[in-house]
């Protein structure tokens, strides 16, 4: 198993990661997206007290060379967002699972995380 | 069928990430574009610019028959110098830009783009009057040095004195042990020299390069760093910022057409006509002055009426800004002028800047 593919979090089919803590849930995107969208230079973000839908897009992380949309794993209200990415979008880069982080949910359905993928359902994903 | 330049492999080795472009097989970025753009800018940076073409024109009158071709003027410079015009259709729109090179009178090279390298011959071999072109892109390679660092690197690797070679001037001679032309061009910003080899010397001279480089910080570079470089500066990226419906007065491109020279050229008539009746849209340079990245496609708004379109753009890793270039009408096209551009859906705010963007000490 990969260590850029951690075994505590949780994972989308869109490569964003999941990290459940007490009643809310981090997230961001992971390693292997970093690596393959290249410099991330902007991240649009949502705002405080913005209702998610899962699988829906909730932001959009643009790298050197391309646009992409950030999905949500999960439905819920945003909590927190990591306004660090707004002057350190490389954060992303360098830290994908910690300073990197995105937002954080309150799920609006806790059961809702018992679908993510969990890491060696995840792996073979990044192959 | 997907194309490859002689250092394919080198670039495999070298762990790069490969991209399609324009039928070829490419280095998209090596290790990170923002790291290799810094390098270009600092130290020194090497492109494989191998897919670019060569087309040759060679016997009594070829600098004439060439010159009827270009918008820049050969009879205007001297042997060893070279000259950036654009191919022109009858509109003055781009069927390429280029660079030709003067080796004498009767021997021009064009270095054309690689996607317009097939079109680029036969629009040539239809118009040229006089000497035939002779499409010689698969026996060259070609690499590009760039960077502070450049001009120190080739020269501890070659016997020519490169304080001779100045800007947009060329020799021919050996780099390596590589027969090559030196060539003082390039497409960063930076000074440096463009070196055309054998097709099977380019490994030997790629590697003789990265190695003799390495106390500069020498970084293989690749075409998102290239074509962040060429944005800074505004150069303009054939099937961007120019292609056949945009003149070269459009695209501020008027140093590189010659009205007067002797002969004329293709595209003059039309040029002339655009000149004298005024431009209608001109190509600008603009920083977003409201948060997100402008891209080529995107609407530039005024007003809330489209009235343009981003032609390129990207956040400019030295500049440390948002920008863009793009066509507007004439009257948005002052410095200080405002508009908006599209981005998914939201209209952010851009200003209409003096270029260069990265601005030289």
């Amino acid at each position: 198993m990969s260590d850029n593919i951690p075994q505590d979090l949780k994972y989308t089919k869109e490569h964003e990661w999941a990290r459940i803590t007490g009643k809310t849930v981090v997230v961001g995107v992971t390693h292997h997206a970093q690596e393959s969208l290249g410099d991330v230079v902007y991240v649009e973000l949502p705002k405080l007290g913005a209702t998610l839908t899962e699988g829906k897009n909730f932001g959009v992380i643009e790298s050197t060379k391309a646009v992409s949309d950030l999905f949500a794993p999960i439905s819920g209200t945003v909590v927190k967002v990591n306004d660090e990415l707004t002057n350190s979008p490389a954060l992303i880069n360098s830290d994908p699972y910690g300073q990197g982080w995105i937002v954080e949910i309150e799920p609006s359905d806790a059961g809702q995380v018992g679908k993510l993928l969990d890491a060696a359902a995840y792996e073979p994903l990044t192959k | 069928m997907t194309r490859r330049t002689p250092l394919n492999e080198a670039h495999r080795k070298l762990g790069a990430r490969m991209v399609d472009f324009a039928g070829w097989d490419m280095p998209v970025q090596y290790s990170s574009v923002i790291g290799e753009h810094e390098a270009v800018r600092t130290a020194v940076g090497l492109f494989d610019v191998s897919h670019m073409g060569e087309i040759e024109f060679t016997g009594p009158g070829a600098l004439e028959t060439v010159n009827r071709l270009i918008s820049n003027d050969l009879a205007r410079i001297q042997d060893g110098q070279a000259v950036y015009a654009g191919l022109l259709n009858d509109l003055g729109g781009f069927v390429d830009d280029v660079v030709a090179y003067r080796f004498s009178p009767e021997r021009i090279l064009i270095c054309v783009n690689s996607s317009n390298r097939e079109k680029d011959f036969a629009w040539m071999s239809a118009r040229a009057e006089g000497v035939k072109p002779v499409d010689k892109s698969d026996d060259y390679a070609q690499i590009a040095v760039q960077g502070p660092k450049a001009v120190g690197l080739v020269q501890r690797l070659t016997k020519s004195d490169l304080s001779q070679v100045g800007t947009y001037r060329f020799t021919e001679g050996e780099v390596a042990g590589v027969k090559a032309i030196i060539s003082r061009t390039g497409y960063t910003g930076e000074d440096g020299f463009e070196l055309y080899c054998a097709a099977g010397d380019a490994v030997k001279l790629w590697d003789a390069l990265l190695e003799a480089g390495q106390p500069d910080g020498v970084k293989p570079c690749g075409l998102g760093a290239r074509d962040s470089l060429r944005t800074e500066m505004k150069y303009a990226l054939y099937g961007n910022d120019i292609d056949d419906a945009h003149t070269a007065l459009e695209a501020g491109l008027g140093w590189i057409v010659k009205l007067d020279k002797a002969g004329g050229f293709i595209g003059k008539d039309a040029l002339a006509a655009q000149k004298a009746a005024g431009v209608p849209r001109k190509l600008v340079g603009f920083e977003l002055t409201g948060a997100g990245i402008p891209r080529h496609g995107y609407p530039i708004l005024k007003d809330g009426a489209r009235v343009g379109e981003v032609t390129s753009g990207t956040q400019g890793p030295t500049v440390k800004k948002p920008i863009g270039m793009g066509y507007v009408p004439a009257n948005l096209a002052t410095e200080g002028s405002t508009f908006d551009v599209e981005i998914r859906g939201r209209a952010v705010p851009a200003v209409v800047v003096k270029t260069p963007f990265l601005k030289k000490s």
